[in-house]
């Protein structure tokens, strides 16, 4: 039978010390230890009250002293295109793309009652009634706080949409651009 | 009534200006100093509570409703703490 001797004791003790050491330092290099004070966004759809929705919590959250992302794909990158649309270069799908899709936020339609973009206007109108920022101002808002704003380019070329229509000074990324700033975000929201 | 370093006014703003506005006073403010926001929104009182729990550099001292003319105001007063 094996007795213990203290020698193996503090043997043991080292090993349990160096097995601990291992496990906290592989646990200090998981994502969910460096979360921070941010909001990560995917904008995906391309709808007048959702880009409403989306820029108002950018801004509120950027105000708060929060760090805010916003990762714009597929529908959503409507949002972030410049008004003129760019037909030379684009193969016949890509300009159909380009006639049917919005470029910008004054083309965005809504996602219920939009009556072929009627109840759109209505909504501009209520809300300049109301005194109510418009999603071109939240936009210009959301920049001036310094809310990082990122167009997924694989979903930009799939659309045909050429790197010159959208908005000067925007971030190109994919996945895993969007997932480094999600997995350290306390907030994630999908819209 | 708190004593306060600056005011802002805010009357007639909607959500999420109200915030909007007040961050960027708050900003000019030096640390310590107290800012009185006036506004109508109705929201800004849970709003500035949600940002006062939330931000590492405001507190709210006080809020208070005051009826001006048959209108609201909503008025709140907050330190800025780092």
């Amino acid at each position: 039978m094996m007795i213990d001797t203290p020698e193996m004791g503090t043997e043991a003790l080292l090993a349990r010390i160096a097995e601990l050491e291992q496990r906290v330092s592989s646990l200090e290099e998981t994502p969910a230890q460096s979360i921070e004070d941010r909001v990560s966004m995917v904008v995906f759809s391309g709808e007048l009250d959702k880009a409403i929705a989306a820029f108002i919590i950018a801004t509120g959250a950027a105000s708060m002293g929060l760090e805010v992302n916003m990762f714009f794909t597929f529908w959503g990158i409507g949002a972030v295109r410049k008004r003129e649309k760019v037909f030379a270069g684009k193969n016949l799908l890509e300009k159909g793309f380009t006639a049917m899709l919005p470029s910008g936020t004054g083309q965005l339609g809504l996602s219920q009652m939009n009556f072929l973009g009627a109840g759109a206007q209505l909504i501009r109108k209520i809300m300049k009634d109301r005194d109510i920022s418009s999603v071109e101002e939240l936009f210009e808002m959301s920049r001036e706080l310094g809310v990082r704003m990122v167009v997924c380019d694989m979903s930009r070329e799939l659309m045909g949409i050429a790197d010159s229509e959208l908005i000067d000074g925007l971030e190109t990324g994919g996945v895993a651009t969007f997932m480094a700033d999600a997995a350290r975000s306390k907030v994630t929201l999908f819209i | 009534m708190s004593s306060f370093d600056q005011t802002l006014d805010v009357k007639g703003a909607k959500c999420p200006m109200p915030l909007v506005k007040s961050r960027k006073a708050m900003g000019d403010l030096a640390v310590g100093q107290v800012l009185q926001v006036v506004a109508t929104d109705r929201g800004s009182i849970a709003d500035f509570q949600g940002w006062a729990k939330t931000a590492k550099n405001v507190e709210i001292i006080s809020q208070e409703t005051v009826e001006d003319g048959g209108v609201n105001l909503y008025v709140h007063y907050l330190r800025r703490t780092a």
